[in-house]
């Protein structure tokens, strides 16, 4: 027998407050990025990109360049050696660019020089002759018969179209309303970076920042004319992502250039091309009406969704369905008439963002809900209470909601966090750093207004309308020098979400063992999905609780086979390092390791449907439910704002760290809060005019109040440890309830964000609009590049990559 | 790209005469941004940022000297008796670009936006250049000529800046469109002199250079003597001359449309900032703490 000492839990476990992995390193400064990414005698890569947002190319003039002073490689679309075009879900955009550029900041040619600058100069000795071509660049303007085409099969990317119950249902009391978001960035502090180093094999290994290791591979294998299994792909330090990198940038051209030249190229972009670089979240046009009784309960929900996809599809069609999907808010409503459009213009394209489309639905309901409310006499809160959807609730589509959906919950713990005590008034009295204008010194307590604003929302976990986005891993159990050791090989990214500490607390959880070692995530191993929807502590997470519990069972069978003393009918268990069994020490783990045990499993979310013709379907995974409370302070007269506090209350499911939940909270609030007030991409004709961190403002530690979070725990059944995704909730909130709260304080509309100072002291008139765009014509429900059998993109790769499997 | 790194400012006037081109950095907080985005390729910098001369600021003879080289940082630190030009300190940028900024910079590159210039047209300052064999001052609104102009020639070094210490209180505010961190879209600084009995307001950002409200300066002088306040600091202003006072500074500027504000909106933050800061600074002479 083992020894008997009374034995402790093992630490580091789930639901503990473990220290993030890389939070040292990162702090210190001692994380490499992908932007430090080195090679002996690699060359630099630089991108041209057009200048024009819709324009012919005549000819392409490189002698110049090639002619320049340490040039190894210019490159254009001749060049690509495979497939010409790439794309997550359609292949609809160029490597380079020819004989037509869709955008500003649309890569036309590449270099590898010596040295960046020379590449850089070699570039601009590249002569392109354009013809420029009418641009369409408003996305209602694009639904027009005679608007230019962005594509040859014209500008409707997709249209969504929900019919629940009886969308004629009448009702006591309608509310109406027009808004608009504009295209915010994900701004990640780390621009594109990576490194592309010719192999012996004749692929090539590169390692780059991304979220999605096996999407990339798959869009860059056919392009590159190579085997998959010839593309190698290493996640290089990741300095945030918020979905900027779930598109492909500079990995096929880096690609190019070291195939082409021998030699490791690398790439990274500055600051201003990297808001060129990459997506943005979808700038939003959402007329919504509302008819509820008139004690408050919602009947029947119009709402028509207008989103600017850009100038390729990207993401656009999840982003489409999404926000139609969670157009009608977490309520209960019998009846709804939804229809969402999805749009090509020549303005940059749009994709994945935090809240992936439920942001700027839940800005336009909740606003409605507000309206509702006024019109009523009813408490705002109250009204939603009223409608709160719950487990058993049917979604729009059709979908009943079957896990937990705490909506009373999250609402009425959000609520009931204390409001922070009102500032002292009267000029002198108070530090004026503490008023809206912060450092600047603009206020000493002058005009304020003080508002509260409340926003509920929800969105789902993981990949929907059909798609199995599942995540394999291994895990090793070995006798390590200093006891049992684990390691775990997946190819989730960490993009500063905290995967990698999840995943090893998994892992002492699962098997008892507190040394946990994670391989770097590569495409050694099978797809680990994308680091986005916030799904990967449920998928990597449950692909490593798989992968541990079946090493466990093969520990046991050693178990069971060498005690013969042991008690056939004994349940064992690990803990700290120790074998258990019917809660009695049978001995280390270690003694039964002479032989490591090795494990590998793939975890999928159980499966989901498409969308039908009438826009039903059981489409989503898992809900998640999260309210906020914002109260803010407004300098009336100048129209600047500060943001007292922040109440969030969450469903979670269940926190495997909570701290890390409160980092996803406050984190996904700046976001939110951000695009309130402050970001946005400014487009004038296709054109960023604030491509910098200079004019691209982003709030500093003196715009973000404190965040009191609340943890709604009910654990989500069939789902690893019901937990559920946290990363991108309280962004969809966030911004909804910082727009309420300034409404609350100034009485104006506020039906677009950001939000102005021009709006808020009423030298800017809100946004009105002449009335929603007719429904397009479109052949069905899915993407409209499917129909036109445009060469597909991921799903088709996928697919391809499972027959051969 | 040679880099001189002269000890003296003798001998940084030499280098200068020698090689008129090479561009002088002090902080570099402008020209390594302009360095690093490939907007300018100078052949040769000289390095500033170490002269002695350039390093101090004094008082003599009722005259504040400012060397061109003083941090934002060291103003905030030792100069904090100066309002104004420690509160527009404060508003630049980051600590980081404040220990490394200078006036002498924000001068040389002359940008509407830059936070220390309406200060320096509030006290109305003489800026000080020399070059190997002259030295001459010119006043702050001779200096700046044009959008990122200035009246420099090749051959010379600003010193510093030079005013007479001023009697009264002061403020600078400035409007950006977050708390901290952010490039002025408006910005306002307001002296009372209560030896010239005058007082004097001048604009950042809302025009091609810093601008002077001359206009609203006489007449809320005029209205200060009128209300008897420059002698019984009690004595209110009559409410509708603040007002008019505000329109006055709103109507001298001079603003565009751009990515970081609207003309519409400029005009109308310097007529708040312009009532805020007079209330404020009849407020101080009321407590008696307006400073020399
Ligand atoms: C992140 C960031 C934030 C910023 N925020 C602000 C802000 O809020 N407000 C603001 O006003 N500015 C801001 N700036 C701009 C900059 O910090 C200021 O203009 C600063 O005053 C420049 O000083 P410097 O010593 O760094 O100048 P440098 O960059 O060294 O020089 C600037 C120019 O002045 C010339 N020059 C410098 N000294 C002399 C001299 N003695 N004689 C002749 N020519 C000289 C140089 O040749 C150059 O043309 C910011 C800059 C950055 C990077």
């Amino acid at each position: 027998m083992g020894d008997t000492r009374v034995r402790e839990r093992t630490r580091g476990g789930i639901g503990e407050d473990v220290a993030r992995i890389d939070g040292l390193p990162k702090s210190k400064g001692a994380f490499a990025y992908a932007s430090d990414l080195w090679a002996d005698g690699m060359l630099w890569g630089h991108t041209l990109r057009s200048p024009h947002p819709h324009a012919r190319i005549r000819s392409i003039e490189i002698s110049a360049a090639v002619a320049s002073p340490g040039v190894h490689a210019v490159l254009t679309a001749e060049d690509v050696p495979g497939k010409k075009t790439y794309g997550l879900e359609f292949a609809d955009q160029p490597v380079l660019a020819w004989d037509r550029v869709r955008y500003v900041g649309e890569p036309v040619a590449i270099v590898a020089a010596e040295h960046p600058e020379l590449a850089r100069r070699a570039a601009a000795r590249i002569v392109v002759d354009y013809e420029v071509l009418p641009a369409v660049t408003d996305m209602k303007e694009a639904l027009e018969p005679d608007a230019p085409k962005v594509m040859e099969f014209g500008n409707v990317l997709r249209h969504v179209r929900i019919v629940h119950g009886d969308p004629d249902a009448d009702a006591d009391v309608w509310v109406e309303g027009y808004y608009e978001t504009g295209m915010q960035d994900q701004a990640p502090l780390g621009p594109e970076a990576g490194l592309a180093v010719p192999a012996e094999d004749g692929g090539i290994d590169v390692y780059v920042a991304t979220q999605w290791l096996h999407v990339d591979r798959q869009q860059m294998a056919p392009c590159l004319g190579l085997p998959m299994e010839k593309v190698r792909v290493y996640l290089a330090g990741v300095g945030g992502a918020f979905g900027a990198r779930e598109d492909v940038s500079m990995q096929i051209h880096a690609s190019m250039l070291a195939l082409h030249t021998g030699k490791p190229v690398k790439m990274s972009y500055g600051r201003a091309e990297s808001f060129l670089g990459h997506v943005h979240r979808h700038p939003s046009r959402i007329w919504m009406r509302h008819g509820a009784t008139r004690d408050g309960r919602l009947v029947n929900i119009r709402a028509r969704l207008l989103l600017d996809g850009g100038a390729y599809a990207s993401s656009s069609t999840a982003v489409t369905g999404n926000a139609s999907t969670f157009a009608c808010g977490p309520y209960e409503v019998p009846n709804a008439l939804i229809e969402g459009t999805g749009v090509y213009t020549n303005n940059p394209p749009c994709g994945a963002m935090r809240g992936f489309g439920a942001v700027q639905a839940c800005f336009a309901y909740e606003a409605q809900m507000d309206k509702l409310a006024a019109v009523l006499g009813i408490d705002p809160i109250e009204l939603r209470l009223k409608n709160a959807l719950s487990t058993g609730s049917v979604f729009p589509t059709g979908q009943v909601i079957d896990g937990t959906a705490p909506v009373r919950e999250v609402i009425e713990r959000c609520a009931a966090i204390p409001l922070p005590p009102e500032e002292p008034t009267g000029p002198a009295t108070r530090d004026p750093i503490t008023v809206p204008g912060g450092a600047q010194n603009v206020g000493h307590g002058e005009g304020l207004k003080r508002g509260v604003g409340f926003a509920a929302g929800y969105k789902n976990t993981a990949f929907s309308e059909g798609f199995d986005d599942s995540s394999e891993a291994w895990v090793r159990l070995s006798a390590g020098p200093a006891g049992p050791l684990v390691e775990i090989r997946s190819a989730a990214a960490e993009v500063g979400q905290g995967v990698y500490t999840i995943l090893t607390q998994i892992a002492r959880s699962e098997l008892g063992v507190e040394r946990v070692i994670l391989d770097p995530s590569d495409t050694n191993i099978g797809s680990a999905g994308s680091s986005s929807a916030s799904r990967q502590t449920m998928m990597s997470g449950g692909a490593v609780q798989l992968a541990c519990g079946a090493v466990r069972e093969a520990l046991f069978e050693r178990v069971r086979a060498r005690e013969a003393s042991s008690d056939p009918a004994g349940e064992l268990r690990l803990e700290a390092g120790q074998v258990l069994e019917s809660e009695l020490p049978l001995g280390p783990i270690e003694r039964f390791l002479d032989e490591p045990i090795e494990e590998t499993r793939v975890f999928h979310h159980r499966p989901t449907e498409p969308i039908d013709e009438r826009g039903q379907g059981a489409i989503h995974v898992s809900f998640a439910f999260a309210a906020e409370r914002a109260v803010v302070e407004v300098d009336e007269d100048l129209g600047l704002v500060r943001v007292i506090q922040i109440a969030a209350a969450q469903d979670v499911g269940s926190a495997l760290n909570p701290r890390s939940v409160e980092g996803q909270i406050e984190g996904g609030t700046a976001q939110g809060l951000g695009l309130a007030l402050m970001e946005e991409l400014q487009v004038v004709d296709g054109r960023i005019r604030n491509a910098s961190f200079t004019d691209y403002l982003i709030p500093t530690i003196l715009d973000m109040p404190p965040v009191v979070s609340v943890l709604v725990e009910e654990p989500e059944p069939g789902v690893p440890y019901g937990a559920k995704g946290v990363g991108e909730l309280s962004t969809i909130v966030a911004g909804a309830a910082v727009a309420a709260a300034l409404r609350n304080a100034t009485g104006r509309e506020l039906n677009r964000i950001p939000v102005k100072p021009d709006d808020l002291v009423g030298l800017a008139e809100p946004p009105t609009s002449s009335g929603p765009p007719a429904a397009p014509d479109v052949p069905g429900p899915r993407s409209v590049p499917e129909y036109f059998g445009l060469g597909a993109g991921q799903m088709e790769i996928l697919a391809n990559d499972a027959d051969d499997a | 790209m040679d880099v001189l790194l002269p000890r003296t400012l003798e001998e940084a006037l030499e280098m200068k005469a020698a090689k008129p081109e090479a561009l002088p950095i002090a902080g570099g907080t402008d020209v390594m941004v302009e360095l690093n985005f490939d907007l300018h390729r100078p052949e040769a910098l000289i390095d500033i940022c170490r002269l002695p001369e350039l390093r101090e600021w004094k008082r003599e003879n009722g005259m504040i000297f400012l060397g061109a080289g003083v941090t934002y940082g060291r103003i905030m630190r030792e100069l904090s008796e100066l309002t104004p030009l420690t509160q527009a300190s404060r508003t630049v940028g980051s600590p980081q670009i404040r220990n490394r900024g200078t006036v002498g910079g924000n001068l040389g590159t002359g940008s509407p936006a830059g936070d220390a210039l309406p200060v320096l047209a509030a006290y109305d300052a003489e800026i000080e250049l020399a070059s190997a064999n002259r030295a001459r001052s010119v006043r702050w609104n001779e200096f700046h000529v044009g959008v990122k102009k200035t009246a420099l020639e090749p051959d010379e070094l600003i010193l510093g800046a030079r005013w007479r210490a001023v009697r009264g209180p002061g403020s600078f505010s400035k409007i950006g469109t977050r708390n901290a961190m952010v490039i002025s879209v408006a910005g306002l600084c307001l002296v009372m002199d209560d030896d010239a009995r005058a007082v004097r307001v001048a604009l950042g950002s809302v025009g091609p250079t810093v601008l002077r409200a001359s206009e609203a300066e006489t007449f809320v002088a005029e209205e200060l003597t009128r209300s008897g306040n420059w002698d019984d600091p009690g004595a209110d202003l009559p409410v509708d001359a603040m007002g008019a006072f505000a329109e006055r500074v709103a109507a001298a500027a001079r603003p565009i449309d751009d990515v970081r504000g609207t003309a519409a909106y400029r005009r109308h933050a310097c007529a708040v900032l312009a009532r805020r800061a007079l209330g404020w600074a009849l407020a101080a002479r009321r407590e008696g703490v307006g400073r020399p």
